[in-house]
Protein backbone atom coordinates (compact mmCIF):
# COMPACT_ATOMS: atom_id res chain seq x y z
CA UNK A 1 0.00 0.00 0.00
CA UNK A 2 2.74 2.40 1.02
CA UNK A 3 4.64 1.41 -2.07
CA UNK A 4 1.61 2.22 -4.25
CA UNK A 5 1.17 5.59 -2.61
CA UNK A 6 4.79 6.34 -3.26
CA UNK A 7 4.48 5.34 -6.90
CA UNK A 8 1.41 7.55 -7.30
CA UNK A 9 3.02 10.50 -5.55
CA UNK A 10 6.13 10.17 -7.68
CA UNK A 11 4.05 9.91 -10.85
CA UNK A 12 2.17 13.11 -9.97
CA UNK A 13 5.32 14.94 -9.05
CA UNK A 14 6.75 14.08 -12.45
CA UNK A 15 3.72 15.27 -14.41
CA UNK A 16 4.70 18.34 -16.41
CA UNK A 17 2.94 21.56 -15.48
CA UNK A 18 2.37 23.34 -12.18
CA UNK A 19 -0.77 23.85 -10.08
CA UNK A 20 -2.87 26.84 -11.12
CA UNK A 21 -3.88 29.15 -8.28
CA UNK A 22 -7.47 30.28 -7.79
CA UNK A 23 -6.42 33.83 -8.62
CA UNK A 24 -4.83 32.72 -11.89
CA UNK A 25 -7.93 30.78 -12.85
CA UNK A 26 -10.20 33.70 -11.97
CA UNK A 27 -8.17 36.12 -14.07
CA UNK A 28 -8.30 33.87 -17.15
CA UNK A 29 -11.77 32.33 -16.87
CA UNK A 30 -14.07 34.00 -19.40
CA UNK A 31 -16.51 31.11 -19.79
CA UNK A 32 -20.20 31.98 -19.49
CA UNK A 33 -22.73 29.15 -19.67
CA UNK A 34 -26.38 29.31 -20.81
CA UNK A 35 -27.46 28.69 -17.19
CA UNK A 36 -25.62 31.85 -16.13
CA UNK A 37 -22.62 30.17 -14.54
CA UNK A 38 -19.61 32.43 -15.00
CA UNK A 39 -21.61 35.65 -15.39
CA UNK A 40 -19.96 38.45 -13.40
CA UNK A 41 -22.00 40.50 -10.94
CA UNK A 42 -23.30 43.64 -12.61
CA UNK A 43 -26.26 45.33 -14.27
CA UNK A 44 -27.41 47.56 -17.07
CA UNK A 45 -30.40 48.48 -19.22
CA UNK A 46 -31.07 49.49 -22.81
CA UNK A 47 -31.41 53.17 -21.97
CA UNK A 48 -27.81 53.18 -20.72
CA UNK A 49 -26.79 50.83 -23.54
CA UNK A 50 -28.10 53.18 -26.24
CA UNK A 51 -25.53 55.84 -25.37
CA UNK A 52 -22.69 53.30 -25.38
CA UNK A 53 -23.93 51.80 -28.63
CA UNK A 54 -23.87 55.17 -30.36
CA UNK A 55 -20.31 55.76 -29.14
CA UNK A 56 -18.79 52.34 -29.73
CA UNK A 57 -20.91 50.13 -31.99
CA UNK A 58 -23.03 52.15 -34.37
CA UNK A 59 -20.26 53.07 -36.81
CA UNK A 60 -20.05 49.44 -37.93
CA UNK A 61 -23.35 47.85 -36.94
CA UNK A 62 -25.58 50.77 -38.00
CA UNK A 63 -28.06 53.06 -36.31
CA UNK A 64 -30.67 50.35 -35.87
CA UNK A 65 -28.34 47.34 -35.79
CA UNK A 66 -28.84 46.74 -39.50
CA UNK A 67 -25.11 46.20 -40.14
CA UNK A 68 -23.45 46.92 -43.50
CA UNK A 69 -23.93 44.33 -46.18
CA UNK A 70 -20.82 42.22 -46.72
CA UNK A 71 -18.82 44.19 -44.16
CA UNK A 72 -20.39 44.15 -40.71
CA UNK A 73 -23.05 41.72 -39.56
CA UNK A 74 -26.54 42.92 -38.64
CA UNK A 75 -27.52 42.64 -34.97
CA UNK A 76 -31.25 43.21 -35.26
CA UNK A 77 -34.12 42.32 -37.55
CA UNK A 78 -34.72 39.23 -39.62
CA UNK A 79 -37.57 37.97 -37.44
CA UNK A 80 -39.41 35.17 -39.22
CA UNK A 81 -36.97 35.16 -42.16
CA UNK A 82 -35.12 31.90 -41.51
CA UNK A 83 -37.44 29.79 -43.71
CA UNK A 84 -37.50 32.37 -46.49
CA UNK A 85 -35.29 32.70 -49.56
CA UNK A 86 -33.63 35.68 -47.85
CA UNK A 87 -32.80 34.46 -44.36
CA UNK A 88 -31.32 37.15 -42.10
CA UNK A 89 -29.47 35.72 -39.11
CA UNK A 90 -29.27 38.22 -36.24
CA UNK A 91 -29.18 38.13 -32.45
CA UNK A 92 -32.95 38.46 -32.51
CA UNK A 93 -33.81 36.07 -35.31
CA UNK A 94 -31.16 33.40 -34.75
CA UNK A 95 -29.12 33.41 -31.52
CA UNK A 96 -30.42 30.82 -29.05
CA UNK A 97 -29.00 32.24 -25.79
CA UNK A 98 -28.72 35.77 -24.37
CA UNK A 99 -25.70 34.58 -22.37
CA UNK A 100 -23.82 34.11 -25.65
CA UNK A 101 -24.45 37.74 -26.52
CA UNK A 102 -23.02 38.91 -23.18
CA UNK A 103 -20.06 36.54 -23.52
CA UNK A 104 -19.22 37.63 -27.04
CA UNK A 105 -19.46 41.38 -26.33
CA UNK A 106 -17.35 40.92 -23.20
CA UNK A 107 -14.57 38.91 -24.84
CA UNK A 108 -14.47 40.29 -28.37
CA UNK A 109 -16.15 43.68 -28.79
CA UNK A 110 -15.60 46.40 -29.90
CA UNK A 111 -13.64 44.64 -32.64
CA UNK A 112 -10.65 47.01 -32.36
CA UNK A 113 -10.78 47.36 -28.55
CA UNK A 114 -11.83 44.02 -27.09
CA UNK A 115 -12.22 43.79 -23.31
CA UNK A 116 -12.22 47.58 -22.93
CA UNK A 117 -15.82 47.67 -21.62
CA UNK A 118 -16.79 47.47 -17.95
CA UNK A 119 -19.04 44.65 -16.78
CA UNK A 120 -21.98 47.06 -16.44
CA UNK A 121 -21.27 48.37 -19.96
CA UNK A 122 -21.54 44.83 -21.28
CA UNK A 123 -24.88 44.28 -19.51
CA UNK A 124 -26.12 47.62 -20.88
CA UNK A 125 -25.05 46.86 -24.45
CA UNK A 126 -26.52 43.36 -24.25
CA UNK A 127 -29.77 44.94 -23.08
CA UNK A 128 -29.70 47.47 -25.93
CA UNK A 129 -29.13 44.82 -28.61
CA UNK A 130 -31.97 42.76 -27.15
CA UNK A 131 -34.13 45.91 -27.00
CA UNK A 132 -33.45 46.64 -30.71
CA UNK A 133 -34.84 43.18 -31.36
CA UNK A 134 -37.92 43.75 -29.22
CA UNK A 135 -36.86 41.08 -26.73
CA UNK A 136 -36.58 43.31 -23.61
CA UNK A 137 -38.04 46.72 -22.81
CA UNK A 138 -35.98 49.88 -22.70
CA UNK A 139 -35.82 50.15 -18.92
CA UNK A 140 -35.63 46.46 -18.05
CA UNK A 141 -32.51 45.93 -15.94
CA UNK A 142 -30.40 42.93 -16.91
CA UNK A 143 -28.01 41.37 -14.43
CA UNK A 144 -26.24 38.10 -13.69
CA UNK A 145 -29.46 36.63 -12.26
CA UNK A 146 -32.00 37.40 -14.96
CA UNK A 147 -29.92 37.43 -18.16
CA UNK A 148 -30.11 33.60 -18.47
CA UNK A 149 -33.92 33.84 -18.13
CA UNK A 150 -34.29 36.05 -21.22
CA UNK A 151 -36.35 34.08 -23.71
CA UNK A 152 -34.68 34.19 -27.12
CA UNK A 153 -37.12 33.81 -30.04
CA UNK A 154 -35.04 31.10 -31.77
CA UNK A 155 -34.16 29.21 -28.59
CA UNK A 156 -35.72 25.99 -29.94
CA UNK A 157 -34.54 26.46 -33.51
CA UNK A 158 -31.50 24.19 -33.32
CA UNK A 159 -31.35 20.47 -34.04
CA UNK A 160 -28.57 17.92 -33.56
CA UNK A 161 -26.44 16.74 -36.47
CA UNK A 162 -28.47 14.15 -38.43
CA UNK A 163 -25.78 13.32 -40.98
CA UNK A 164 -25.33 11.26 -43.06
CA UNK A 165 -28.47 12.83 -44.48
CA UNK A 166 -28.15 12.65 -48.25
CA UNK A 167 -29.41 9.64 -50.18
CA UNK A 168 -28.39 9.56 -53.85
CA UNK A 169 -31.34 10.08 -56.19
CA UNK A 170 -32.23 6.81 -57.95
CA UNK A 171 -31.21 6.99 -61.57
CA UNK B 1 -1.88 11.58 -85.78
CA UNK B 2 -0.87 12.30 -82.23
CA UNK B 3 2.30 10.77 -80.87
CA UNK B 4 1.56 8.02 -78.36
CA UNK B 5 3.80 9.49 -75.67
CA UNK B 6 2.11 10.67 -72.57
CA UNK B 7 2.04 14.43 -72.35
CA UNK B 8 2.06 16.39 -69.23
CA UNK B 9 -0.73 18.80 -68.66
CA UNK B 10 0.24 22.45 -68.46
CA UNK B 11 -1.80 25.24 -66.98
CA UNK B 12 -2.39 28.34 -69.07
CA UNK B 13 -0.14 30.35 -66.86
CA UNK B 14 2.79 27.95 -67.16
CA UNK B 15 5.66 29.17 -69.37
CA UNK B 16 5.87 27.68 -72.81
CA UNK B 17 9.06 25.80 -72.10
CA UNK B 18 9.44 24.52 -75.63
CA UNK B 19 9.92 27.95 -77.15
CA UNK B 20 12.67 29.05 -74.80
CA UNK B 21 14.49 25.76 -74.35
CA UNK B 22 18.16 25.46 -75.36
CA UNK B 23 18.71 29.19 -74.96
CA UNK B 24 21.46 29.43 -72.36
CA UNK B 25 20.22 26.94 -69.76
CA UNK B 26 23.65 26.41 -68.17
CA UNK B 27 25.14 29.65 -66.85
CA UNK B 28 28.86 30.36 -67.05
CA UNK B 29 28.83 32.68 -64.02
CA UNK B 30 28.87 31.52 -60.41
CA UNK B 31 25.36 31.25 -59.04
CA UNK B 32 23.75 32.76 -55.94
CA UNK B 33 25.48 32.14 -52.61
CA UNK B 34 24.36 29.90 -49.77
CA UNK B 35 21.66 31.27 -47.50
CA UNK B 36 20.56 30.73 -43.92
CA UNK B 37 16.86 30.44 -44.71
CA UNK B 38 15.61 29.19 -48.05
CA UNK B 39 13.25 30.88 -50.48
CA UNK B 40 11.45 29.41 -53.47
CA UNK B 41 12.52 30.11 -57.02
CA UNK B 42 11.64 33.62 -58.19
CA UNK B 43 9.99 31.93 -61.17
CA UNK B 44 7.31 30.43 -58.90
CA UNK B 45 4.45 32.82 -58.21
CA UNK B 46 1.66 30.70 -56.76
CA UNK B 47 0.01 32.45 -53.80
CA UNK B 48 -3.03 32.35 -51.55
CA UNK B 49 -5.90 34.58 -52.66
CA UNK B 50 -6.43 37.52 -50.33
CA UNK B 51 -9.68 39.44 -50.39
CA UNK B 52 -9.78 43.14 -49.58
CA UNK B 53 -11.61 43.63 -46.31
CA UNK B 54 -12.64 46.46 -44.03
CA UNK B 55 -11.48 44.24 -41.15
CA UNK B 56 -8.23 42.78 -42.50
CA UNK B 57 -7.65 40.70 -39.36
CA UNK B 58 -10.86 38.86 -40.06
CA UNK B 59 -11.54 36.83 -43.15
CA UNK B 60 -9.95 34.04 -45.14
CA UNK B 61 -7.24 33.29 -47.67
CA UNK B 62 -7.48 30.32 -50.01
CA UNK B 63 -4.87 27.68 -50.84
CA UNK B 64 -3.96 27.48 -54.57
CA UNK B 65 -4.90 23.80 -54.86
CA UNK B 66 -4.36 23.78 -58.63
CA UNK B 67 -0.64 24.47 -58.18
CA UNK B 68 0.10 21.86 -55.51
CA UNK B 69 1.62 18.41 -55.86
CA UNK B 70 1.32 15.37 -53.62
CA UNK B 71 -0.72 15.78 -50.45
CA UNK B 72 1.21 18.22 -48.24
CA UNK B 73 0.37 21.91 -48.38
CA UNK B 74 3.44 24.14 -47.95
CA UNK B 75 2.93 25.98 -44.64
CA UNK B 76 3.27 29.31 -46.43
CA UNK B 77 0.27 28.39 -48.61
CA UNK B 78 -1.93 26.84 -45.90
CA UNK B 79 -5.35 28.48 -45.97
CA UNK B 80 -6.10 31.09 -43.30
CA UNK B 81 -9.26 31.91 -41.43
CA UNK B 82 -8.91 34.37 -38.59
CA UNK B 83 -11.52 36.18 -36.51
CA UNK B 84 -9.42 39.00 -35.03
CA UNK B 85 -6.00 38.89 -36.65
CA UNK B 86 -2.83 36.95 -35.90
CA UNK B 87 -1.48 37.58 -32.39
CA UNK B 88 2.24 38.01 -31.81
CA UNK B 89 2.96 35.54 -29.00
CA UNK B 90 6.26 35.04 -27.20
CA UNK B 91 6.50 31.28 -26.62
CA UNK B 92 8.59 31.84 -23.49
CA UNK B 93 5.62 33.69 -21.94
CA UNK B 94 2.87 31.49 -23.31
CA UNK B 95 0.87 29.21 -21.00
CA UNK B 96 -2.03 26.81 -21.26
CA UNK B 97 -4.45 26.66 -18.33
CA UNK B 98 -6.41 23.44 -17.76
CA UNK B 99 -9.24 23.92 -15.24
CA UNK B 100 -12.86 23.20 -14.44
CA UNK B 101 -13.98 19.65 -13.68
CA UNK B 102 -10.47 18.37 -12.96
CA UNK B 103 -8.76 17.11 -9.82
CA UNK B 104 -5.77 19.44 -10.22
CA UNK B 105 -6.02 22.66 -12.28
CA UNK B 106 -2.67 22.95 -14.06
CA UNK B 107 -0.70 25.51 -16.03
CA UNK B 108 1.64 24.32 -18.76
CA UNK B 109 4.43 26.30 -20.36
CA UNK B 110 5.65 25.38 -23.82
CA UNK B 111 8.59 23.63 -22.14
CA UNK B 112 6.16 21.66 -19.96
CA UNK B 113 4.21 20.64 -23.03
CA UNK B 114 7.28 19.19 -24.73
CA UNK B 115 8.00 16.99 -21.72
CA UNK B 116 5.01 14.82 -22.69
CA UNK B 117 5.54 12.16 -25.37
CA UNK B 118 4.72 13.72 -28.78
CA UNK B 119 3.45 12.22 -32.00
CA UNK B 120 3.39 13.37 -35.64
CA UNK B 121 0.39 12.77 -37.89
CA UNK B 122 -0.70 13.94 -41.33
CA UNK B 123 -4.21 15.45 -41.24
CA UNK B 124 -6.23 17.71 -43.49
CA UNK B 125 -7.82 20.89 -42.17
CA UNK B 126 -10.91 22.25 -43.88
CA UNK B 127 -12.91 25.33 -42.99
CA UNK B 128 -16.54 24.29 -42.71
CA UNK B 129 -17.39 27.28 -44.90
CA UNK B 130 -15.32 25.80 -47.73
CA UNK B 131 -17.30 25.63 -51.01
CA UNK B 132 -20.27 27.47 -49.48
CA UNK B 133 -20.74 29.50 -52.66
CA UNK B 134 -21.19 26.24 -54.61
CA UNK B 135 -24.14 25.36 -52.41
CA UNK B 136 -25.45 28.93 -52.65
CA UNK B 137 -25.66 28.56 -56.44
CA UNK B 138 -22.56 30.56 -57.31
CA UNK B 139 -20.11 28.04 -58.82
CA UNK B 140 -16.52 29.19 -58.39
CA UNK B 141 -14.09 29.45 -61.31
CA UNK B 142 -10.98 27.70 -59.93
CA UNK B 143 -10.04 24.92 -57.48
CA UNK B 144 -8.62 27.67 -55.26
CA UNK B 145 -11.79 29.71 -55.10
CA UNK B 146 -14.07 26.68 -55.03
CA UNK B 147 -12.35 24.54 -52.37
CA UNK B 148 -9.17 26.38 -51.29
CA UNK B 149 -10.12 26.41 -47.60
CA UNK B 150 -8.62 22.93 -47.51
CA UNK B 151 -5.00 22.19 -46.66
CA UNK B 152 -3.05 19.20 -45.38
CA UNK B 153 0.00 19.14 -43.13
CA UNK B 154 2.08 16.94 -40.92
CA UNK B 155 1.33 18.08 -37.37
CA UNK B 156 3.46 17.33 -34.32
CA UNK B 157 2.19 17.67 -30.80
CA UNK B 158 1.01 16.08 -27.60
CA UNK B 159 -2.27 14.17 -27.37
CA UNK B 160 -4.85 16.39 -25.66
CA UNK B 161 -5.68 13.37 -23.50
CA UNK B 162 -2.21 13.63 -21.91
CA UNK B 163 -2.95 17.13 -20.59
CA UNK B 164 -6.44 16.19 -19.43
CA UNK B 165 -5.22 13.05 -17.67
CA UNK B 166 -2.43 15.00 -16.00
CA UNK B 167 -5.06 17.32 -14.54
CA UNK B 168 -7.31 14.36 -13.70
CA UNK B 169 -10.82 14.43 -15.18
CA UNK B 170 -13.74 14.31 -12.78
CA UNK B 171 -16.48 11.80 -13.65
CA UNK B 172 -18.93 14.55 -14.63
CA UNK B 173 -16.55 15.95 -17.28
CA UNK B 174 -18.42 15.91 -20.60
CA UNK B 175 -17.12 18.84 -22.68
CA UNK B 176 -13.90 20.83 -23.02
CA UNK B 177 -13.99 24.48 -24.04
CA UNK B 178 -10.83 25.41 -25.94
CA UNK B 179 -9.98 29.11 -26.09
CA UNK B 180 -7.44 30.95 -28.22
CA UNK B 181 -5.25 33.89 -27.26
CA UNK B 182 -6.28 35.95 -30.27
CA UNK B 183 -7.89 39.35 -29.68
CA UNK B 184 -11.43 37.90 -29.75
CA UNK B 185 -10.46 34.87 -27.61
CA UNK B 186 -12.21 32.56 -30.04
CA UNK B 187 -13.64 29.60 -28.14
CA UNK B 188 -15.29 26.29 -29.01
CA UNK B 189 -16.75 23.40 -27.01
CA UNK B 190 -15.54 19.88 -27.75
CA UNK B 191 -17.20 16.64 -26.57
CA UNK B 192 -15.01 14.76 -24.10
CA UNK B 193 -15.03 11.58 -26.22
CA UNK B 194 -13.27 13.41 -29.05
CA UNK B 195 -10.98 15.23 -26.61
CA UNK B 196 -9.77 11.86 -25.32
CA UNK B 197 -9.58 10.28 -28.76
CA UNK B 198 -7.24 11.75 -31.37
CA UNK B 199 -6.92 15.51 -30.78
CA UNK B 200 -3.40 16.93 -30.79
CA UNK B 201 -2.08 19.94 -28.90
CA UNK B 202 0.21 20.76 -31.80
CA UNK B 203 3.29 22.93 -31.76
CA UNK B 204 4.80 22.02 -35.12
CA UNK B 205 3.69 21.80 -38.74
CA UNK B 206 5.61 20.23 -41.59
CA UNK B 207 8.76 19.85 -39.52
CA UNK B 208 9.01 23.39 -38.14
CA UNK B 209 7.26 25.38 -35.41
CA UNK B 210 3.72 26.41 -36.35
CA UNK B 211 3.49 29.50 -38.50
CA UNK B 212 1.91 32.46 -36.64
CA UNK B 213 -1.09 32.27 -38.97
CA UNK B 214 -1.53 28.63 -37.97
CA UNK B 215 -1.57 29.21 -34.23
CA UNK B 216 2.02 29.77 -33.09
CA UNK B 217 3.14 28.64 -30.62
CA UNK B 218 0.41 26.03 -30.02
CA UNK B 219 -2.99 25.02 -31.40
CA UNK B 220 -5.47 22.20 -31.37
CA UNK B 221 -5.61 19.83 -34.31
CA UNK B 222 -8.97 18.07 -34.22
CA UNK B 223 -8.68 15.38 -36.93
CA UNK B 224 -11.50 15.30 -39.46
CA UNK B 225 -13.54 18.03 -37.78
CA UNK B 226 -14.41 21.49 -39.07
CA UNK B 227 -11.52 23.95 -39.14
CA UNK B 228 -13.00 26.40 -36.64
CA UNK B 229 -12.82 23.92 -33.77
CA UNK B 230 -9.06 23.46 -34.34
CA UNK B 231 -8.49 26.39 -31.98
CA UNK B 232 -5.29 28.34 -32.72
CA UNK B 233 -3.09 30.14 -30.19
CA UNK B 234 -4.50 27.78 -27.55
CA UNK B 235 -4.24 29.19 -24.01
CA UNK B 236 -7.12 27.72 -22.02
CA UNK B 237 -8.92 24.40 -21.71
CA UNK B 238 -12.03 24.52 -19.52
CA UNK B 239 -13.50 21.12 -18.61
CA UNK B 240 -17.30 21.32 -18.19
CA UNK B 241 -20.40 19.16 -17.94
CA UNK B 242 -22.04 21.00 -20.88
CA UNK B 243 -21.10 23.05 -23.95
CA UNK B 244 -20.59 26.79 -23.42
CA UNK B 245 -22.71 27.70 -26.48
CA UNK B 246 -20.13 30.24 -27.63
CA UNK B 247 -20.81 32.65 -30.47
CA UNK B 248 -18.83 30.48 -32.89
CA UNK B 249 -20.89 27.36 -32.20
CA UNK B 250 -24.33 29.01 -32.21
CA UNK B 251 -24.60 32.11 -34.38
CA UNK B 252 -21.87 30.82 -36.71
CA UNK B 253 -20.86 27.33 -37.86
CA UNK B 254 -24.47 26.15 -37.59
CA UNK B 255 -26.23 25.03 -40.76
CA UNK B 256 -29.55 26.68 -41.65
CA UNK B 257 -31.99 24.23 -43.26
CA UNK B 258 -34.89 25.02 -45.61
CA UNK B 259 -37.43 24.49 -42.79
CA UNK B 260 -35.81 27.28 -40.76
CA UNK B 261 -34.15 25.01 -38.21
CA UNK B 262 -30.37 24.99 -37.90
CA UNK B 263 -28.07 22.07 -37.24
CA UNK B 264 -25.75 22.59 -34.29
CA UNK B 265 -22.47 20.76 -33.50
CA UNK B 266 -22.02 19.48 -37.06
CA UNK B 267 -18.39 18.66 -36.42
CA UNK B 268 -17.24 16.14 -39.01
CA UNK B 269 -16.17 17.18 -42.49
CA UNK B 270 -17.71 14.54 -44.72
CA UNK B 271 -15.90 12.89 -47.63
CA UNK B 272 -15.11 15.29 -50.46
CA UNK B 273 -12.90 15.51 -53.52
CA UNK B 274 -12.02 17.96 -56.25
CA UNK B 275 -10.16 17.73 -59.52
CA UNK B 276 -7.34 20.26 -59.39
CA UNK B 277 -5.97 19.67 -62.94
CA UNK B 278 -7.39 20.08 -65.49
CA UNK B 279 -9.74 22.51 -63.83
CA UNK B 280 -11.33 25.93 -64.20
CA UNK B 281 -8.94 28.61 -65.45
CA UNK B 282 -6.69 26.06 -67.19
CA UNK B 283 -6.29 24.79 -70.72
CA UNK B 284 -5.87 21.43 -72.40
CA UNK B 285 -3.03 22.93 -74.34
CA UNK B 286 -2.07 20.16 -76.74
CA UNK B 287 -5.33 19.34 -78.50
CA UNK B 288 -6.98 15.92 -78.34
CA UNK B 289 -4.95 13.18 -76.74
CA UNK B 290 -3.77 11.90 -73.41
CA UNK B 291 -3.96 14.03 -70.26
CA UNK B 292 -3.61 13.29 -66.59
CA UNK B 293 -6.59 14.15 -64.41
CA UNK B 294 -5.50 14.64 -60.81
CA UNK B 295 -6.85 16.04 -57.58
CA UNK B 296 -7.38 15.54 -53.88
CA UNK B 297 -9.87 13.56 -51.81
CA UNK B 298 -10.31 13.63 -48.03
CA UNK B 299 -12.76 12.54 -45.36
CA UNK B 300 -13.35 13.26 -41.70
CA UNK B 301 -14.74 9.73 -41.55
CA UNK B 302 -11.36 8.07 -42.09
CA UNK B 303 -9.42 6.81 -45.10
CA UNK B 304 -10.37 7.44 -48.69
CA UNK B 305 -11.26 4.08 -50.22
CA UNK B 306 -12.14 5.01 -53.79
CA UNK B 307 -12.20 7.93 -56.19
CA UNK B 308 -14.11 7.71 -59.45
CA UNK B 309 -13.85 10.07 -62.39
CA UNK B 310 -16.60 11.01 -64.80
CA UNK B 311 -15.89 12.88 -68.03
CA UNK B 312 -19.56 13.06 -69.02
CA UNK B 313 -21.06 14.96 -66.10
CA UNK B 314 -21.75 11.94 -63.93
CA UNK B 315 -23.39 9.60 -66.47
CA UNK B 316 -20.54 7.08 -66.33
CA UNK B 317 -17.67 6.60 -63.88
CA UNK B 318 -14.21 5.00 -63.94
CA UNK B 319 -11.86 4.39 -61.03
CA UNK B 320 -8.92 6.70 -60.49
CA UNK B 321 -5.65 5.45 -59.04
CA UNK B 322 -5.09 6.42 -55.39
CA UNK B 323 -1.51 7.41 -54.68
CA UNK B 324 0.15 6.18 -51.50
CA UNK B 325 0.11 7.12 -48.72
CA UNK B 326 -3.63 6.78 -48.08
CA UNK B 327 -4.01 8.06 -44.52
CA UNK B 328 -7.00 8.48 -42.25
CA UNK B 329 -8.34 12.06 -42.19
CA UNK B 330 -5.58 13.20 -44.56
CA UNK B 331 -5.71 14.38 -48.15
CA UNK B 332 -5.25 11.57 -50.68
CA UNK B 333 -3.89 12.30 -54.16
CA UNK B 334 -5.73 10.62 -57.05
CA UNK B 335 -4.65 10.27 -60.67
CA UNK B 336 -6.48 9.23 -63.81
CA UNK B 337 -5.24 8.92 -67.38
CA UNK B 338 -7.72 10.44 -69.77
CA UNK B 339 -7.72 10.37 -73.52
CA UNK B 340 -9.57 13.50 -74.56
CA UNK B 341 -11.38 13.11 -77.84
CA UNK B 342 -11.54 16.85 -78.45
CA UNK B 343 -15.26 17.08 -77.71
CA UNK B 344 -16.89 19.09 -74.87
CA UNK B 345 -16.63 17.21 -71.59
CA UNK B 346 -17.79 17.63 -67.98
CA UNK B 347 -15.18 16.40 -65.49
CA UNK B 348 -16.17 15.25 -62.02
CA UNK B 349 -14.56 13.32 -59.18
CA UNK B 350 -16.56 11.33 -56.62
CA UNK B 351 -14.95 9.78 -53.55
CA UNK B 352 -15.97 7.04 -51.15
CA UNK B 353 -14.46 6.70 -47.67
CA UNK B 354 -13.78 3.60 -45.63
CA UNK B 355 -17.19 3.86 -43.92
CA UNK B 356 -18.83 3.43 -47.33
CA UNK B 357 -20.00 7.06 -47.41
CA UNK B 358 -20.18 8.38 -50.99
CA UNK B 359 -19.65 12.06 -51.86
CA UNK B 360 -23.00 13.47 -53.01
CA UNK B 361 -23.86 15.41 -56.15
CA UNK B 362 -24.63 19.11 -55.68
CA UNK B 363 -28.26 18.46 -56.70
CA UNK B 364 -28.68 15.75 -54.07
CA UNK B 365 -27.08 17.93 -51.39
CA UNK B 366 -29.18 21.00 -52.21
CA UNK B 367 -32.36 18.88 -52.31
CA UNK B 368 -31.84 18.08 -48.61
CA UNK B 369 -30.01 21.12 -47.26
CA UNK B 370 -31.18 23.95 -49.49
CA UNK B 371 -29.06 26.93 -50.51
CA UNK B 372 -28.42 28.61 -47.15
CA UNK B 373 -26.72 25.96 -44.98
CA UNK B 374 -23.49 27.91 -45.62
CA UNK B 375 -21.30 25.28 -43.95
CA UNK B 376 -20.22 21.69 -44.67
CA UNK B 377 -20.79 21.63 -48.44
CA UNK B 378 -19.00 18.51 -49.74
CA UNK B 379 -20.73 18.20 -53.09
CA UNK B 380 -19.14 17.00 -56.33
CA UNK B 381 -17.59 19.83 -58.37
CA UNK B 382 -17.91 19.94 -62.16
CA UNK B 383 -15.37 21.39 -64.60
CA UNK B 384 -16.49 21.97 -68.19
CA UNK B 385 -14.05 21.39 -71.06
CA UNK B 386 -14.84 23.23 -74.28
CA UNK B 387 -13.81 22.15 -77.75
CA UNK B 388 -10.97 24.68 -77.80
CA UNK B 389 -9.49 22.98 -74.73
CA UNK B 390 -10.40 25.71 -72.24
CA UNK B 391 -11.69 24.54 -68.88
CA UNK B 392 -14.20 26.51 -66.82
CA UNK B 393 -16.76 26.29 -64.05
CA UNK B 394 -19.76 26.90 -66.27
Amino acid sequence: MLKWLLVCATAFAQTPGRPATDAEIKSMDYTVLPNGAGLPKGKGDAAQGRFLYEQKCQECHGERGEGQSGKYPPLAGGAGSLKSLKPVKTVGSYWPYATTLFDYIRRAMPYDHPRSLSTDDVYSLSAYVLFMNGIVTENQELNEKNLPQVKMPNRNGFVPDPRPDIKPKQK
Amino acid sequence: MRPPTRRRFFALSAPLLGLTACKKTVPSEIGAPLSAYGERSPHEKSVRSVKESVTPGSGATFTPLQDLEGIITPSSLHYERHHAGIPDIDPAQHQILVHGLVERPLIFTMDDLRRFPSISRIYFLECSGNSNLEEAGDPQPTPQSSAGLLSCSEWTGVPLSSLLHAAGLKPEAKWVVAEGADACMMARSIPIEKALDDILVAYAQNGEPLRPAQGYPVRLVVPGWEGNINVKWLHRLHVLNQPAMTRDETSHYTDLMPDGTARIFTFEMEAKSIITRPAGGQMLGHGPGSYEVTGLAWSGGGKIQRVEISTDGGATWKDAVLQDPILSKAATRFRFEWNWNGQPAALQSRCTDETGYVQPSLDDLVRVRGRFAYYHCNAIKTWFVKQDGSVSHA
